[in-house]
């Protein structure tokens, strides 16, 4: 690419950088602007963002809790879907509880299963860790007899079969059309419950309740008499899956013990960023001030790569989106001092050619090449180590704690974009700005 | 100039952190924070204008049952509270009681509570990460120089990083109650890789030179290479340092012994690239002529 275009391209990217960068609201002479939030749809491709930075919960305040699953009385086979059934259960009623982007997760390590929960901004957490360690209550449920076509939810009477009685639930497919159904299979004094309750209620309607509220109301069509039911209709195979899932709560009920639980309250949250945006801030303005005196214009260009850097990355950071944690923006902070280094190793070069008689422009791009070799060696290793930290593929063995999730991607990101800002960008602006000079 | 003249002034300089630090180490060992051990950290700031002793909570700890907790000022009225896996309720109960032995209510800034079982699990995932780690970085030093001289002495120069920080923190732990905890572990990661870089590139000139000058005796070159690569290695290392110095300074308490740990790595681990590293293989090469 010809020097005039890269140059180009870094303005179009800045540019882009710093709108995406924009707060939401801000003001100029007193005129509110708001920035527009992306949103491309382009046929099956949807993309939309709201460009705020996420906040992990150490910033913004909030609650994590991590919950060990006891599975110690469900069949091995059926263990996941009990886990899966458990999450479940912990969502439905976290979304009860108004909690925006909650992030539930489950882990295996070993044996055991975990359940990490992620409240933002929660405060009463007593309530919330309450509502989240209760186990699903599933029940069956009948009209009474006399009741009339227009009878409604409340109407329904328990019949005394509950989740204890039903043994498994399992996502089925019609033998001839291929459609998906429920299967239910009920315990041997379930299986004389339920066949009871379908012979008196055939061709009326029994309801499925979870946490008191219905999940399927389906019709009986025949008494069940050997404790295992379909239940079938226009349902698509996620349908039937979310189903199934929800009759484990009942089926399958995993109790749960909170093993780790964290609050920040959202005071700590705040004033942790600002104190770090600070730190940032002098720490960003020492490592200018520096390069402005040791290498002169050549510092200055550098510093103007580096603000560039830190545009970019802000705007990764909202696109992508990543959660900011505490220890993220320390991996940023840390990764603007290393970001330097690609330019330092290269002006260190040039000054070299320069000693040993090369005309400037000539210096420039011998030292740009060599330094190549050290400055990929000098960040291999890094990206080896915030790829280990980060633990991409969840292995189990490895940690996956937030907090050192967080500075790994940080620092990560920053050091790949790093190389790009260290290289290209400064490379272009030496070209464009230096022609003819000297460095000292 | 000369740098090589000086080997056994690097080595006497860095056994002056190494030896008190692995004497600390072997003695008091480390402080494990809840992250290891389990337990639960609970913040407290108090808003009113009567100032508070770390005594006061201390009994009012006592008194709800919360035995052998430790209390330390974290800031202006806010307290840090260490103990046993106490529940919330515990932590409810206790704050009432603060608020009635002291007439304010505590506000609650921060509650972490860490089961054992997590703790033991952390231990071993820290390990297995720092085994895997250091295979990989191994590695990667091998394939870079395919002789056993320089990956060997990065190595070393390497464990000597490590064992300046373990054992700096181990002294930090048993003088200022500093703990060691999930990003501890971080820091030292980041660390091995920092110091493996700054070394690699020290190697990289000397190998560079060794093709140019193939006649030139091996000390001298050693002596160039360094003369050539100390005020990158220092200019690269300082902005590093300014940006961790401040937010040491400024970054408030939650981060303050992470970047503490960094800062401590990245010190160590210019200083180990061009002092130790590279001494290191004069002495190999020295104790190579003197066999033969």
């Amino acid at each position: 690419m010809k020097p005039q275009n890269i140059f180009w391209l870094i303005v179009v990217l800045t540019a882009f950088s710093i709108f995406v960068d924009l707060p939401a609201k801000f003001w100029i002479f007193s005129q509110e602007i708001n920035r527009p939030q992306i949103n491309i749809q382009a046929g099956n491709f949807h993309f939309s963002r709201d460009l705020e930075i996420k906040q992990g919960i150490d910033l913004a305040g909030g609650t994590h809790l991590v919950f060990q699953a006891d599975t110690q009385n469900i069949a091995p086979a059926d263990r996941e879907s009990a886990v899966e059934a458990a999450k479940n259960n912990i969502e439905r009623r976290v979304n009860l509880f108004g909690v925006a982007e909650p992030v539930i997760q489950t882990s295996q390590i070993g044996e055991n299963y975990r359940l990490i929960v992620e409240l933002p901004g929660v405060k009463n957490v007593n309530e919330a860790v309450d509502l989240i360690g209760q186990t699903a209550q599933l029940d069956f449920r009948e009209l009474p007899a006399g009741a009339t076509t227009a009878a409604d939810l409340a109407d329904f009477k328990a019949t005394g079969l509950t989740g204890k009685d039903l043994s498994l639930s399992q996502v089925q497919f019609d033998t001839n059309t291929g459609a998906p159904s429920v299967g239910l299979k009920f315990s041997a004094e379930g299986a004389k419950k339920f066949a009871e309750i379908t012979a008196r209620n055939v061709s009326r309607p029994v309801a499925i309740f979870l946490d008191q509220f219905p999940v399927t109301i389906p019709q009986v069509r025949e008494p069940i008499t050997d404790g295992s039911a379909v239940i079938t209709g226009e349902f698509t195979l996620e349908e039937a899956k979310k189903l199934a899932i929800q009759l484990n709560a009942g089926a399958l009920p995993v109790p749960i013990k909170i093993i780790e639980q964290k609050n920040i309250g959202a005071t700590l949250g705040a004033e942790s960023i600002q104190k770090s945006v600070q730190a940032g801030l002098i720490g960003l303005l020492m490592v200018v001030g520096f390069m402005t005196v040791y290498y002169g214009r050549l510092g200055v260009l550098a510093s103007l790569g580096l603000v560039i850097y830190g545009l970019i990355t802000m705007a990764l950071y909202k696109l992508f989106p990543v959660t900011l944690t505490l220890s993220g923006i320390a991996g940023f902070i840390l990764s603007v001092g290393m970001a330097v280094d690609a330019n330092i190793l290269i002006f260190e070069r040039m000054k070299e050619e320069i000693r040993s008689g090369k005309p400037y422009g000539q210096a420039m791009e011998l030292g740009f090449g060599r330094a190549w070799d050290s400055i990929r060696d000098a960040n291999v290793c890094t990206l080896i180590t915030c790829f280990i930290l980060f633990n991409p593929f969840n292995w189990s063995f490895l940690n996956a704690s937030g907090m050192v999730r967080g500075f790994a991607l940080t620092l990560g990101l920053g050091v790949g974009l790093s190389l790009f800002t260290g290289i290209v960008v400064t490379r272009a602006l030496l070209r464009l700005f230096s022609q003819g000079g000297v460095a000292k | 100039m000369n740098w090589m003249k000086l080997k056994w002034l690097y080595f006497l300089i860095s056994a002056l952190v190494l030896v008190p630090g692995t004497i600390s180490l072997l003695r008091f060992g480390l402080k494990p924070s809840i992250d290891f051990t389990g337990g639960t950290l609970l913040e407290l700031r108090f808003a009113g204008d009567k100032s508070i002793k770390t005594e006061e909570i201390q009994s009012a700890l006592k008194s709800v049952g919360i035995e052998a907790a430790s209390v330390q000022s974290s800031g202006e009225k806010t307290f840090l509270i260490r103990s046993r896996t106490i529940t919330k309720e515990e932590a409810r109960v206790l704050e009432t009681a603060l608020g009635k032995n002291l007439e304010q209510m505590p506000e609650e800034i921060r509650f972490e509570t860490v089961g054992p079982i997590l703790g033991q699990e952390l231990l071993s995932k820290t390990l297995i990460a720092i085994i895997l780690a250091s295979v990989v970085i191994l590695g990667y030093v091998a394939s870079r120089f395919k002789g056993s001289k320089y990956g060997i002495c990065a190595v070393l120069a390497m464990f000597h990083d490590s064992l300046v920080l373990l054992g700096l923190f181990s002294l930090l732990g048993h003088f200022l109650g500093v703990e060691v905890d999930t990003l501890f572990v971080t820091a030292m990661l980041t660390i091995l890789s920092f110091s493996v870089h700054d070394t690699v590139v020290v190697y990289d000139r000397i190998r560079e030179s060794q093709r140019l000058f193939p006649q030139t005796d091996f000390e001298t070159l050693v002596n160039k290479a360094v003369t050539e690569t100390l005020s990158r290695s220092l200019n690269n290392s300082l902005t590093i340092i300014f940006m961790l110095i401040s937010l040491f300074l400024l970054g408030g308490p939650t981060i303050k012994w992470f970047v503490a740990a960094l800062l401590i790595g990245t010190v160590s681990g210019t200083y180990s690239s061009t002092f130790t590293a590279v001494p290191l293989l004069i002495i190999w090469e020295q104790i190579k002529k003197g066999r033969r």
